[in-house]
């Protein structure tokens, strides 16, 4: 089948501002995404940028908006989407372009490390056995573990467009991920961070986060955990 | 642009991560990736890293140490898979001490499952006793390569390396026998920086793109290999590569091993459990060579299942684990096998294919991470590998499941211990010449050159012949075409055009360059496997069926001569305490 699509474009050495450009390919159904991506710049234009790697959703480089949803491009199938209709890619929003689909992600990673993503625990560990945790203290780490850093919620939560300084759900989401580490002994620390105006209290609920996670994270759900226990602290 | 580093480590994957961890404060580090650390293909990694720590069966280091040689088929160097095995234990304590969560015991301790080649005898008293698999495999659910990688970088961050993201290594700078630097480009401004160091280490991964079925990332060139060959510097047992049994059918996205570890049957046409002839006691759990040869005999007997595209395929059989153990075990590919062909493990057989996988060669080096300048054991001052690039050799003819994680983070720590000492009593040398001179000619020449190629039609044939010509099934006549093919190939590379012109993230350049190093590796795997008239482990020759000791235990080493041609030499096995045996699992 023919499918058309209209792709975000900027070159900044030619470009004062993004424009589109619409592209026809031969496709299938079960092609992704990337797949057409690809299709398009190995043979219709090569000067097309946009980040990729692992191509199945765990490495999280080519995050971009499709028909208006943040998703990954490799983990978007043509038979989910209505292929009657022109498909729209754009970069994510909210990041300073760079070129085509392809953002300046520097803000993203800075925020990643204010929350201090790092096991901290002063207490020196067994000699030659591990520490222990139980599997269920394990299983709260999990679901927030499976981050892939892609930036799909954070750009896709208004709390972000509306402030540069939120620190965001994917930070959050990794605070979440070492404030709930049985192992970890800096709770209070990564707390005081994030309990700030630009911090935790930015989110205001609106879901968006969990619907554009690429890995089905309930990250709305994690971030109340947070609150809570900031709550708890503060009684 | 020159920076000036103490240190310059090539590659943010599990390797490298580790090395980078290692190195003192007082020294200058580096680490230049092509991708932002976290993408490095490390994260595909699913099923586990093994580690004889006892928590689930009793077991030891000797267990795992004689099925990394058998898995090996006897080509692995003993003293390397001695140091690995012995020192696995400790390197996953570590692993859990930085943080990385695993999935855990009833008593707290780090779980741990079966995984293929992973046995230990039956009589505990009686080493050479039927073997029967063993739980050995640590994870963390079916994302162990993913929390590793999260762990390693998280780690980086706190010790505060430098990372230079989104440079792509375009040549290494070694006078005299003495490594220097490296050069490359940074891609969001094809400027090239380059980068005077005092010691190097290559951790630059595999090279599963030369397959058109891979379970690599597309990252997965090879350029650290390729650019050690191109500075006329050996490669070691390029024939060996590894067909991993489970990829997604037509996609060769991985299905772990650990899918049968938790029970999982192949299953053909006829609804056979198969691997019950190939590997009687195994059964599924056979190495993932000898799987992937039933895969495609089976096949070939015609008792494949025929897909809706004309190709043919096995099926995996996940139904009868149930779905607890589906959702908790195995999520994250059964999740694959939803998204990516619609099949429902709880109730459908998984369609797979063999997926090329891994590079049981690489860069020679000793134990001590040191790269091997000849077959005679002698090193370039100041130059490291470590990871899928390196070969040690841990892996020898076929690399057993996990043991790829395991060696990351053994010899990644054991590079950045060597180079600390190094560091210790070396200096920078100065340069002879401007090194970026090569860099920038070859740039030139890709962007102004004019032709009708496309880099995507050559690398399509490439990596179409390499699984036709070179894949899991070889004889002299197929790869002697392959050989003549590669020649064409790199005729034709001199009249690729490049459409994008620009210097801001000018991702076509960076393709074309990887096309270079995806020929070079092709050539010396192909020439490698057209020398070797044996089959041993991955490297099956149908000319050539048997196992022959007496002439080929040993290491092939290739290198490119002044005219660029291939040449051949050999470095004898390193045994220490198992004896060359029929393997038969």
């Amino acid at each position: 089948m023919k499918v058309k699509f209209r792709i975000q474009r900027f070159n900044p050495e030619k470009d004062s501002q993004p424009k589109w450009q619409d592209f026809e390919i031969e496709a299938s159904e079960n092609m992704t995404v990337l797949d057409c991506l690809h299709k398009i710049k190995w043979e219709l234009d090569g000067s097309l940028a946009f980040r990729r790697s692992c191509a199945h959703g765990i490495c999280g480089s080519d995050g971009m908006r499709i028909n208006g949803k943040n998703r990954l491009a490799c983990s978007t199938l043509l038979k989910d989407l209505n292929t009657a209709k022109t498909i729209v890619i754009e970069p994510l929003p909210a990041l300073p372009i760079i070129k085509d689909l392809v953002l300046d992600m520097t803000d993203f990673y800075e925020k990643y490390k204010a929350v201090k993503p790092y096991l901290i625990n002063n207490t020196p560990p067994p000699a030659t056995s591990e520490r222990l945790q139980s599997n269920e203290d394990a299983e709260k780490l999990f679901e927030s573990a499976k981050c892939i850093l892609c930036a799909c919620c954070t750009t896709s939560c208004p709390s972000t467009w509306s402030n540069d300084n939120y620190i965001g759900p994917a930070a959050l989401l990794k605070a979440y991920r070492f404030i709930f580490d049985s192992r970890d002994e800096a709770a209070d620390e990564r707390l005081d961070i994030i309990d700030t105006p630009d911090g935790i209290w930015r989110c205001h609920t609106i879901f968006n986060c969990i619907e554009s996670c690429p890995k089905e994270i309930n990250i709305t759900w994690h971030i109340s955990q947070l609150k809570k226990k900031i709550s708890a602290r503060e009684l | 642009m020159i920076h000036k580093y103490d240190v310059v480590i090539i590659g943010a994957g599990g390797a490298g991560l580790r090395a980078a961890v290692e190195i003192p404060k007082e020294y200058s580090c580096a680490v230049i990736s092509k991708v932002f650390p976290t993408r490095s293909h490390t994260g595909t990694a699913q099923g586990g890293v093994c580690a004889a720590l006892s928590n689930e069966e009793e077991d030891s280091w000797l267990n795992h140490a004689f099925d990394t040689v058998k898995g090996s088929d006897y080509l692995g160097d003993q003293d390397a898979i001695e140091i690995m095995c012995q020192d696995a234990p400790r390197a996953i304590i570590e692993l859990e001490h930085m943080g990385m969560p695993f999935s855990r015991t009833k008593n707290g301790k780090i779980a741990q499952r079966r995984f293929g080649g992973h046995t230990k005898p039956e009589n505990p008293a009686d080493p050479y006793s039927k073997r029967i698999p063993v739980k050995r495999s640590c994870y963390s659910a079916d994302r162990t390569g993913h929390v590793m990688l999260q762990t390693l970088y998280e780690n980086c961050v706190k010790n505060q390396v430098n990372f230079f993201s989104e440079y792509f290594l375009t040549d290494l700078i070694i006078e005299d026998n003495i490594c220097k630097g490296v050069v490359a480009l940074d891609i969001a401004t094809s400027e090239i920086h380059i980068f005077h160091a005092r010691a190097v280490m290559f951790a630059t991964g595999g090279f599963g793109r030369i397959y058109r079925i891979t379970s690599n990332a597309h990252v997965g060139t090879g350029d650290g290999c390729a650019i050690v060959y191109q500075s006329g510097l050996p490669l070691e047992d390029m024939e060996f590569y590894q067909f991993h049994p489970t990829g997604l059918w037509r996609l060769g996205i991985l299905v772990s091993e650990a899918a049968r570890g938790e029970g999982g049957i192949l299953r053909n046409s006829k609804n056979e459990p198969f691997m019950e002839v190939y590997a009687p006691t195994v059964k599924d759990l056979a190495p993932r060579d000898m799987v992937s040869r039933a895969i495609i005999s089976e096949i070939r007997a015609g008792r494949g299942i025929l897909g809706s595209d004309g190709t043919y395929y096995i099926n995996l059989d996940l139904t009868h684990l149930g779905r607890k153990i589906i959702d908790e075990k195995i999520p994250e590919i059964t999740g694959f096998a939803r998204t990516y062909l619609g099949v429902e493990p709880t109730k459908e057989c998984v369609p797979i294919q063999p997926t090329a996988h891994y590079a049981m060669g690489g860069i020679p080096t000793n134990y001590n991470t040191e790269v091997l300048c000849d077959t005679a054991g002698n090193t370039v001052k100041g130059f490291y590998a470590a990871g899928e690039c390196a070969c040690v050799s841990v892996h020898g003819a076929n690399r057993l499941g996990t043991n790829s994680l395991l060696d990351l983070v053994v010899f990644g720590r054991r590079g950045g211990k060597a180079i600390t000492e190094f560091l210790k009593t070396s200096e920078f040398t100065e340069f002879k010449s401007d090194p970026s001179e090569k860099t920038r000619s070859a740039i030139n020449k890709l962007m102004t050159q004019t032709g009708n190629e496309k880099v995507s039609v050559i690398r399509r044939e490439l990596q179409e012949n390499m699984m036709e010509l070179c894949g899991i099934f070889r004889n002299e006549n197929d790869l002697k075409k392959m050989k003549s093919l590669i020649g064409e190939y790199r005729e034709r590379y001199n009249n690729i055009s490049v459409d994008d012109k620009g210097k801001v993230f000018n991702t076509e350049l960076i393709e074309t360059l990887e096309l270079k190093n995806l020929i070079d590796l092709a050539e010396a795997v192909n020439h490698s496997a057209l020398n070797r008239t044996e089959s041993r482990g991955a490297h099956c020759r149908e000319d050539y069926p048997e196992r022959n000791d007496a002439e080929w235990m040993k290491h092939t080493f290739i290198t490119k001569n002044e005219n660029g041609d291939p040449v051949i030499g050999y470095k004898p096995v390193v045994k220490t305490r198992f004896e060359p045996m029929e393997r038969k699992y």
